[in-house]
This record gives C-alpha cells, structure tokens and sequence, in this order.
C-alpha cells in the first residue's frame, strides 16, 4: 500500500504538470459547459419552463453534473494516448505499484476539474445562479459532484486502456456528449413519454443532477419519479459505488496485463 | 547458471494469432558484455525483447533476466533492469527535467535532481531541459529515452534499436555511453539493424531468423563462418575464364562472374591464402590483373549468408507490421 501512495502521488505530479505545461486543454475542456450555460439559459430557456424553479438555476447544476459525465472522454482520452504513446509500456517495464498509474490519472482529473468548475461557477453566479441551501448541504452537493467525476474517469481510463488507440477514443469519447440529453441534465424529465423517461430516470446523472439541485436548493425533487432520482443523494452514491466497483478493478487488471 | 549469465532463454515462443513470432529463442548472454540482435524486419528481435522485459508473457519457454525468472518473479526483474524501446516512450507534455525527475521518483533513485541534471548533462540536453519534450527535435527525444532508462543504473539495459533516426553525432554518444555502461557492468542487449553497429559494440551477436537464433558468435567468429572475400578485376575480357578457374582452385569455391566490370569474385575459406599468392598465381596464369582483394566478409555478407531470404515479401511485411504493433 505504501508503494501505491508513493508511487500514485509521483503519477498524481505528472498528470498535474502536463495540466499547467498545457493550459490550453483546459481552458478549451471548459469554455464548452460555459457556452452551453449561455445558448441553453438564453435560447432554448426562453422556451422552456421548470416547476418550482428558474430554468437557469435548475440548469447550472445539471451542467455541473454533465461536464463531470465528460469525464469518461477525459479519462479514456488520455490513458488511451498514454498507451498509444508507448508511456504506457515504459510504465509497466517499471517497479512500481499497477494501480498507481490509473489512481494517480484519477485523482489528477478530480482535482483539475475542481480547478476549472471555478470559472464556469462564476459565470453561474452571473447569470443569477446561487446557493439557496445551507452550506453544509452545498458542501456535500460539491463532494458528491466529484465523487461522480472520480467514477467516471475510472470508467473512461478502463476503456482507454481497452482501446489502445488515442483516435478511436476520441471519436468514442464524443459519443459521451449524447448521455446528459438521455437525463434529466438539462430538462426536467417529468414531460417525458413513458419508455423514454425511465430510461433518464435511471441514468446516473439524473440521479446526481436532481441530488445536487437538492442540496443547492434551487429545484425540489421531482414527485413520482423512478427510485434513484426520487431518492436522489442515496441514488447517486449508489451509483457512484456500483461504477467505482465494477471499473476500478477493471481498469487496473487492464493496466497490469497489458497485451500480455 | 545465475552468476554467468544476465539474460538466459530457453525455447521462448510467442504467437499473435496466426504469427509464430518467436518460435524456441534460446539465449544466452554473459554479465557484462553486449549482445547484438541481429536480423531482418519481421524476425522476432522486438518480440524478444518485450519478453525479456516483462511486457509480455510467453507462451512457453522460460527465461531468467539477472538471475531471476521473468514470469515469477516479474517485479524483481524489473528492479533491475532499463528499456529503451524501438518507439520513443517519454511524456512529450512534460519537460526534458521533468521526465527524468518522474522517473528517477518511480525507479527510488537517490538524489533525484541531482541525477535529472547529470543525464541532462551527459546526453547534451541541459540547454532544452526545460521546454515540453513535445517541441524537441526527434534525435533528442532519444537521446532523452535513453537517459530516462538509466535513472538507475539498471543490471541489464535492453536497447531495441538505439540509434534508429539519429545523425551520426547522437550514434556516436549512445556507442559511447553504451561502452561506458558495460566499463561499469551492466549488460546490454540491443537489437539492430544496423551491421555497423553490432561490430561497434557487440561482444556477441546472435543472429535473428524467423522466431530463432540462426547463428552466435563474436562478430569475428561469425565473419569466419563465412570466408573471406577474394575480388579480381581483369584487363582483358577474355581471360575471365581463366581468372575464374584460379579463383576456383585457390579458394575452393564456385566464383561469381561480372562481365561488365570484368570482375571475378569468391567467397574463401583459406585462412592461409594471402594477396600476394593470389596475384602471382595469376599472374603466371597469364591474367592481366587492373586490381585484386582480399577483404574479410563484412557483417553483410554474413547476414545474408547465413539467413534465409523472405520467401513471400507479403509475408515479411504482415510479419512486420505485427511486430510493430506488438
């Protein structure tokens, strides 16, 4: 255990140098949720209206929780460009911990993100979104946000790993842009048809969107829907467990048996 | 067996789907000296390497790399060992300083910075040290390969092709440091596909045919193996035949025509045939000689002598292509 705390925290410095030699990556990953906050509040808001709530307020955390879903196209992006790089190998010719490349990689992202949710938040607070909750309750909405990022770069460094190819990740990646609109991200889902908004009730980010509209205060959960998102903050940490369970272990036997 | 030999092989063998790339590699490099890999694209040097260096497991065989077995105890192995691979494999968003730092830190390296600065140093990148490696010219990003690989001293250091892409400056310093690692005692094993170089720097060679070891020997023994080269260059065409027919008796084998040079060549297996004898010979022969030689094989004919040519080109690039990918 020692070696994967020395060596996760020499990762952990790696991933967190590339991210300052390369400032442009980051501001680029996140002017995206930024413009989005603006075409969705200013556009598509004017026609949209959310029970109990302004469309902007109810949209910022579920942006939040969007830009945190990306975090599988971070993650599968960059372990994949690592082993298309030969880095990978380099590694793993090395005396080091096998979970330490991934949990460092991991870790790295969390705290990127943390770094950049900065910004997007203040172009928030612009456009009239506040925390109407205490802040204890804001507190845990923000841990829980990522909580979920930590997952989800599990998920996207196993099937990086898996792809071994920097360019078929990217275009893979792209598909993860398509799992927010399938949730209640941006939309509440209680307009849904019925096959339809079961299927956005129960994707993961419905769950931690509505826990995080929750704990801010800036939307009620919604009555009636499926158990995750009706019983939000219980729904995302399971959630959270059931990803972190399956693609943990996943990414680190990928990592240590190679192409062997 | 574990204070002889560095590297120990017997019968590796290693399929990718229908590739035989390695089928029985047998090996065996003594402490301290440098083996070279020698053989055509295709012939199973890379996979030979990517075993020995634990990133692949074999399919059967075995092998132990400094005294310790590379599928037991795979970690130890890799405490004592450094990689250059044939695909440069440094972070290209770090900088030069920065790569070596990291991995100094995760080979425990002592005195890590001061380390970082002597490899930098050492391999003339000091003045670059500081840009992302991204932005460096492909040479350097070599020659920061290879220093990355001997953060720590490594007991063997495996090379696959070292020197591929470099002008004849940054050969010249890997040949050096590699000659400076072996002063000290590591063992190097390097593929190649450059003769030149395994004459350089080998103590042995082993040369590399279709998943096996064809031939090993000092690249002296192996020159041996095949004979030296007596050439003849005749004033007047008509007495090639002539020429040919001394050629023949003297050497013992069959010589081989060039009429437009008005040359005649055959490969020797005399150790006691000399120059002078052979002029003379033909010269009371009759043969009006413009120029004669006697010259020892270069690796080049040894290489192609002793392996077997492609049978099917397609073949070889399929071959190729896996190994790349592998």
């Amino acid at each position: 255990m020692s070696t994967l705390a020395y060596d996760g925290t020499a990762m952990l410095g790696r991933q967190l140098r590339r991210a300052r030699n390369n400032p442009g990556l980051l501001i680029l990953t996140q002017s995206m949720p930024v413009s989005m906050l603006l075409f969705f509040g200013y556009v598509f808001g004017s026609a949209l209206a959310v029970p109990g709530s302004e469309y902007r307020s109810f949209l910022v955390p579920g942006l939040l929780v969007a830009t945190a879903a990306g975090g599988v196209m971070t993650g599968m992006f960059q372990s994949a460009q690592d082993v298309h790089r030969g880095v990978t190998d380099r590694f793993r010719t090395l005396p080091m911990s096998r979970a330490a490349v991934p949990a460092g990689q991991a870790v790295a992202d969390v705290l990127v993100t943390a770094a950049g949710a900065v910004p997007f938040l203040l172009v928030g607070l612009a456009v009239g979104w506040r925390v109407e909750g205490g802040a204890l309750a804001a507190a845990g909405a923000f841990a829980l946000l990522l909580l979920f990022r930590f997952a989800c770069v599990w998920a996207g460094i196993y099937l990086g790993l898996l792809t071994r190819n920097e360019e078929a990740a990217g275009q893979l990646g792209g598909a993860t842009f398509l799992l927010p609109l399938l949730s209640s991200a941006y939309i509440p889902t209680a307009g849904l048809p019925d096959g339809v908004r079961t299927a956005a009730e129960w994707n993961p980010i419905s769950a931690v969107a509505t826990a995080l509209r929750d704990l801010f205060g800036n939307a009620p959960v919604p009555e009636g829907a499926a158990w995750p998102m009706a019983h939000p903050v219980a729904g995302s940490l399971a959630w959270c467990a059931v990803l972190l369970a399956v693609f943990v272990p996943l990414a680190v036997r990928q990592y240590a048996k190679g192409e062997r | 067996m574990t204070t002889t030999y560095a590297v120990l092989s017997e019968g590796l063998e290693k399929r990718f789907g229908a590739v035989h790339a390695l089928r029985g590699l047998d090996l065996a490099v003594a402490r301290g000296t440098v083996c070279g890999l020698l053989g055509p694209n295709g012939a199973g040097k890379t996979t030979a390497v990517r075993l020995l260096t634990t990133l692949l497991r074999p399919d059967a065989g075995s092998a132990r790399v400094a005294g310790l077995d590379l599928v037991r105890d795979a970690a130890a192995v890799r405490r004592r060992i450094g990689v250059t691979g044939q695909d440069t494999s440094i972070d290209g968003d770090l900088t030069g300083r920065e790569n070596l730092r990291l991995f100094a830190r995760l080979h425990r390296a002592r005195d890590i910075a001061a380390r970082a600065d002597e490899l930098l140093d050492r391999f003339g990148l000091a003045e670059a040290a500081d840009r992302p490696a991204s932005t460096w010219s492909g040479g350097m990003r070599r020659r920061l390969d290879l220093a990355v690989s001997l953060v720590r001293r490594p007991e063997v250091l495996f090379l696959d092709e070292p020197t591929t892409g470099l002008d004849p400056a940054g050969r010249g310093l890997i040949w050096e440091v590699v000659r400076e690692l072996t002063g000290e005692g590591t063992t190097v094993l390097l593929t190649t596909q450059y003769l030149e170089e395994a004459d350089q720097l080998a103590d042995d060679i082993a040369l590399v045919d279709r998943g096996r070891v064809a031939h090993t020997g000092s690249p002296a023994e192996l020159k041996a193996l095949v004979g030296a080269h007596a050439e003849v260059v005749v004033a007047d065409g008509a007495t090639l035949t002539a020429a040919a027919g001394v050629l023949d008796r003297l050497t013992g084998s069959r010589p081989s025509l060039d009429r437009e040079r008005l040359a005649v060549g055959a490969v020797t297996r005399d150790p006691t045939l000399t120059l002078p004898h052979l002029v003379r010979t033909l010269d009371a022969a009759g043969v009006p000689l413009v120029d004669a030689s006697l010259r020892p094989p270069t690796l080049d004919d040894v290489f192609l002598r002793l392996t077997e040519p492609p049978a099917d080109p397609a073949a070889l690039s399929h071959n190729d292509d896996k190994e790349r990918a592998a």
